[in-house]
């Protein structure tokens, strides 16, 4: 082996693959006036990512035997059972719930190894090989979305289904919605999908249908897994509104700085005095 | 399926689910579609989305209902009072559709005077006789005026079977007298309008449960839907069938179809949801007692059935499609006996078992209590915890001498010998039980008919592991040892079985998707047996292309004459079809759909007598004058070239006496029968009978339940008296998405596990408090059979109903419960109870009887659950690269 061979093999062992080129952003679309509560979108995430049953604890929590998404658990169906006819008809609310993929993800942003990324679709992944299971980013989701599992101490969550988009194909838990009430696709062509199904909802009475997190709110950006609902977030299990720690870093750290100076002048008083 | 075949001719939906999107109007009842058929509930959530109104009325709010603007509750077993208040406000609110009434159905047929009503009887027809529970005086009192009793052999009731000949009922007059004016009283219309007058809108509240104005809210959608414009169809499974009147449920359901013009037009008809993969299939190459394939009568000793002309003589049926009999049966028995059929032994009819009694699944469990049936195969059935009175079927297999059970899992029917809620001890049991692993869907080659009678291919993915094998496979090598066995022998009783054709190897080598070749070298190619099913010309053995093509004369052979066509020529399967038609909802090359590849039956009714479309919005077939042929986007369900305008001669025979405009083409005067002269056995008209159990006295009639049920009054199947103090609570069973039937399929899965881990019951928190049962916490059902425990849902969606002018509680439980499988809990079926209806031996599983009370039964062995299965990842895809190991999660 020459020495320039030698060289340029101890170099590649550093060089980086070129990262894959920028494809538009996809999302999901969950419209929960459409979802029938058939779970076909939990078994087919767990199929295809092959993610173990979490145990089998009855709930009596109306159908919802699942009760949160989790490191095992990346689409989880809500049931809501609002049977009392107060304010509307009685119903039976049902959506699946699922990782919101931020256009500004706080997970992205607290994870310190890089290991959560946005992949060349637009989605927030967590390479499993860089993850060094801190949990920052547990910490750091409003929605409860990931989780550290407890087998490899590692996070995870939805991957919205990267494998398969990488092979050109529908997400799992889309693929198996026979009601279309998760859509797959570009961001931009579903949220004018969803901007026109509320428009219908509305022009159809159902006046009480809006989309959650189609659009930046407050301190938070808008989501590219995004919902239709017909009731207040909360109801579903869903913050108001979402917080985004880094938002909330100048004036935490500013006030943890002024805190300081204000503890070490006091502290300079109190010892100052007694020293004297 | 009488319900259905009775009154229009064929026992199976009349359409398909794919066209339930174009309805207006869709009422669900005696079905939870979106639980139980989660997939094709994505053609009523379209319909919806379009505009369409969805209805359901069911005893318990379920996802269906959730997915519906409008839900009626009701009492279980109530829902002829309801079909029959419907049937009621159609017509005396004038809004049935006057020219498709007056052209398709019997409406202005006039009955022989001898008729007498329930009303006139207080729940009876005309001939019961009490000593035989049955209409066995009837004589010619339900028939058409004018005809005669048939002179033929009707040998006991359970012989009469739910054959084509049988439910369609021959005619000597094919146009029976009539009056269009609808003025005679004996006419079908007005012997209509007697019969349900007195199911007004408040006794359908008193009876139902449900209040007047939500009656009335789905009588008017149902209405307001139909017509020229508009269509409704009306979905329904086996929360209807299993009743001891599931039969005149259906029957109801078409008698309001036909009223509102909505059989054979696009939205429109009946969807029957089957409750099981392939049942259509198991009715169509039936697995029943007593038919052939195709639907063609098993021969029956008790009957003068003696010779195939005698044979031909009893079942014969002049006038419409069904006189085609002898073609199908003939070539049937080519197919089966092959070169040993001839002319001269009447191509083997001799070698065909004989019926002498009944012989369906529950009357053959009662006796095998009794110790008369000695062995048993189970195929993918599990009747130790899915079957009516499932604790009498564990005990009934516990008298076996031997037992073959064929599936994925050790069942409860596998295991029951050693487990189970009676504490079993295997000393006891004399039975040697044989557990033989079966080959799952994607391991074998076959297909599936679905309940829309389609038939899909299904091609084997990869070999089957270890020693799991087809059921193919499996009865194949059985016949093949059978015919070993009995090899040389001179018996008469033997000739049958030495003289069945039974070559189904592969010609050619058996290879797997993969190009590998199978390790199961003596798979029989299932292609082969579809092809035999299909039909060939005898002599060259080349596939038939119609059953048209069929002869009486043992020149062609054919395996299942209604199935025709899905082979038309060597190495073309239509089922393995999967060819999406743009634009055409009606895929005709996608899968096969019998009969002829037609999707909607009596399409003939979508256009109207002179064969131009109801309307613009509406169309589906219609006639061509310029072409002088019926076109659309389905296969006409008529004669091809029969103009509108044909009227039968004098004396015609067979399709020739159908005129051009009558739709109903396999019954003998083509019309959808309103009134029912013959066909069902518990009256030609439905009417409102409590369950066998129930908690109130009949609001109707002074007859409380079906005169003609069969019950089974053995020590392990007893039954509470009606308005017993004992069980004021009714119940019924439904199902959850999350689970398939008594679990053999899911139960053994954790994913699904863990999304329905434990068996409940559903009910009110009225009830709940009444009782002092808290939600989640144990809860006790028991009956006169058994006793149950589960968890308590407490929720509103199980509501009390005012019933006979009382509160009545009703609980609804799941059935998915056993005692095997990696979650356990309460068989729901054994507080179900042994009876049959008399036209389909059907039990009453979805109305019975119980009480309840918080707790839980501390003598009851808690049979310990299996560990779920392990991360499956942590086992690495053995022979897969790194790239194909599950995303994200290799260890």
């Amino acid at each position: 082996m020459t020495a320039e061979e030698f060289v340029s093999q101890a170099v590649e062992v550093w060089a980086r693959p070129e990262a894959p080129a920028a494809r538009e952003q996809t999302g999901f679309f969950t419209d929960t006036t459409l979802c029938i509560g058939c779970k076909a979108c939990e078994v087919a995430c767990k199929q295809w990512n092959q993610l173990p049953g979490d145990g089998f604890t009855w709930t009596g929590n109306s159908y919802d035997n699942t009760v949160a998404l989790s490191a095992t658990t990346w689409r989880h169906v809500a049931f809501v059972e609002q049977m009392d006819g107060q304010n509307h008809a009685p119903r039976w609310l049902m959506m699946s719930d699922v990782c919101k993929h931020c256009a500004q993800a706080p997970c992205e942003e607290a994870c310190p190894t890089g290991s959560l990324i946005y992949n060349e679709f637009g989605n927030v992944y967590v390479q499993q090989d860089i993850c060094n299971g801190c949990a920052y980013c547990v910490a750091a989701c409003p929605f409860g979305v990931l989780d550290r599992n407890h087998e490899d101490g590692k996070a995870h969550k939805c991957t919205l289904c990267y494998d398969r988009q990488k092979d050109g194909m529908t997400p799992a838990c889309a693929k198996a919605c026979p009601t279309q009430s998760i859509q797959f696709g570009t961001v931009s062509e579903l949220r004018e999908r969803a901007r026109r199904r509320v428009e219908e909802l509305h022009a159809r009475g159902e006046t009480d249908a809006y989309l959650y997190g189609n659009e930046p709110a407050g301190e938070y950006s808008e989501l590219n897994s995004f919902f239709l609902l017909k009731d207040k977030p909360g109801v579903y299990n869903l913050p108001e509104a979402p917080r985004r720690p880094s938002a909330h870093l100048k004036p935490n750290y500013a006030a943890s700085f002024a805190a300081a100076i204000g503890l070490a002048i006091v502290s300079a008083l109190c010892f100052g005095k007694r020293g004297r | 399926m009488p319900g259905l075949g009775t009154a229009l001719g064929r026992g199976a939906a009349t359409t398909f689910q794919e066209d339930l999107q174009n309805s207006d109007c869709i009422l669900i009842m005696g079905s939870n579609m979106a639980e139980a058929h989660p997939v094709g509930f994505r053609f009523p959530m379209k319909a919806r989305e379009r505009g369409a109104q969805l209805i359901h009325v069911d005893p318990h709010f379920t996802r269906t209902s959730a997915m519906c603007q409008t839900y009626v509750p009701i009492r279980a077993g109530s829902d002829i009072a309801f079909l029959g208040g419907l049937v009621r406000y159609v017509l005396t609110n004038d809004r049935w559709f006057r020219e498709y009434v007056l052209a398709y159905t019997n409406a202005a047929t006039i009955i022989n005077e001898g008729y007498q009503d329930a009303e006139d009887l207080d729940g009876l027809f005309a001939g019961y006789d009490p000593e035989k529970k049955s209409y066995d005086k009837k004589g010619n009192s339900w028939q058409y005026e004018g005809e005669e009793q048939p002179h033929k052999s009707q040998g006991p009731e359970e012989v009469q079977t739910q054959a084509y000949s049988k439910r369609l009922a021959s005619l000597e007059n094919p146009i029976p007298p009539s009056d269009p004016e609808l003025k005679h009283p004996r006419c079908v219309m007005n012997i209509l309008r007697r019969h349900f007058e007195r199911y007004t809108p408040e006794m359908v509240a008193e009876t139902c449960g449900c209040s007047r104005e939500e009656f009335l809210k789905v009588a008017e959608l149902l209405c307001a839907n139909s017509g020229r414009e508009r269509t409704t169809s009306i979905v329904y499974a086996v929360g209807w069938t299993q009743h001891s009147v599931g039969v005149q449920m259906i029957r109801c359901a078409t008698i309001l179809q036909l009223l509102l013009g909505n059989i054979g037009r696009p939205g429109g008809g009946i969807m029957a949801m089957r409750g099981h993969a392939s049942i259509q299939g198991s009715t169509d190459v039936p697995t029943l007692y007593d038919l052939l394939p195709g639907y063609i009568p098993q021969p029956a000793a008790v009957r003068h059935h003696g010779t195939l002309g005698d044979f031909f003589e009893q079942e014969e049926v002049k006038h419409g499609y069904w006189s085609n009999l002898p073609k199908f049966m003939i070539s049937l028995l080519k197919a089966w006996y092959g070169d040993a059929a001839t002319n001269e032994n009447e191509w083997g009819y001799c070698w065909l078992p004989r019926l002498d009694g009944n012989y369906s699944h529950l009357p053959t469990f009662v006796r095998m209590e009794e110790g008369k049936v000695r062995g048993l195969f189970l195929f993918g059935q599990n009747p130790a915890a899915g079957a009516p009175n499932a604790k009498l079927h564990r005990a009934a297999m516990k008298k076996l001498d031997w037992l073959v059970v064929r599936d994925w899992f050790e069942i409860e029917s596998a295991c029951y010998w050693y487990k189970g809620p009676e504490g079993t001890d295997p000393k006891t049991i004399p039975t040697e039980v044989f557990f033989m692993p079966a080959a799952a869907l994607p391991e074998k080659d076959g297909t599936l008919t679905n309940t829309q009678r389609l038939l899909q291919w299904h091609d084997r993915a990869v070999d089957p592991p270890e020693d799991c094998r087809s059921d193919l496979w499996f009865m194949y090598d059985l016949g093949k040892r059978l015919k070993q066995l009995y090899a040389g022998s001179q018996r008469k009783c033997d000739q049958g079985l030495l003289n069945l054709t039974w070559d189904y190897g592969y010609d050619k080598p058996n290879v797997l998707p993969d190009g590998r070749l199978s390790r199961i070298g003596d798979e029989p190619d299932a292609e082969k047996v579809l092809k035999e099913i299909n039909g060939y010309t005898v002599a060259d053995r080349i596939p038939v292309q119609a059953f048209a093509d069929l002869k009486a004369d043992g020149s062609t052979a054919c395996g299942c004459w209604i199935y025709t066509g899905v082979y038309p020529k060597e190495g073309y399967n239509r089922s393995r079809e999967r060819k999406r038609t743009p634009g055409v909802y009606t895929s005709p090359n996608w899968g096969f759909s019998w009969p002829h590849n037609r999707r909607m039956m009596y399409n003939r009714a979508s256009a109207d007598p002179e064969g131009r479309p109801w309307s613009e919005r509406k169309k589906y077939v219609w006639w061509d004058e310029a072409q002088k042929k019926w076109t659309g986007v389905d296969v006409p369900d008529f004669e091809p070239d029969k103009a509108p305008s044909y009227r039968p001669p004098e004396g015609s025979k067979g399709m020739a006496s159908i005129s051009g405009d009558s739709p109903f083409i396999m019954k003998p005067d083509g019309k959808g029968w309103l009134f029912a002269p013959a066909g069902v056995k518990d009256g030609p008209l439905p009417t409102h009978y409590e369950p066998i159990e129930s908690p109130v006295t009949n609001p109707l009639y002074g007859q409380q339940q079906n005169p003609t049920i069969k019950t089974f009054d053995v020590a392990l199947n007893p039954k509470s008296a009606p308005l017993d103090p004992e069980y004021p609570v009714a119940a019924t069973t439904f199902r959850l998405t999350e689970h398939y039937l008594s679990g053999p399929m899911s139960r053994f899965n954790s994913w699904l596990n863990e999304l329905q881990p434990e068996m409940f019951i559903e009910l009110s928190p009225e009830l709940a408090e009444e009782r002092g049962i808290e939600h989640g916490g144990w809860m006790v059902a028991w009956n006169a059979r058994a006793a149950i425990e589960a968890r308590a849902m407490v929720t509103r969606r199980v509501r009390p109903l005012k019933v006979d002018g009382r509160m009545m509680h009703q609980i609804a439980i799941p059935f998915h419960w056993g005692f095997a499988g990696e979650t356990v809990g309460a068989v729901a079926n054994d507080l179900t109870s042994v009876l049959t209806d008399p036209n389909v031996s059907m039990h009453e599983a979805k109305a019975f009887v119980c009480n309840v009370r918080p707790g839980r039964i501390e003598e009851l062995r808690r049979n310990a659950p299996l560990i779920p299965a392990p991360w499956p990842t942590y086992r690495v895809a053995p022979g897969a690269p790194e790239s194909a190991q599950p995303e994200g999660q290799q260890k």
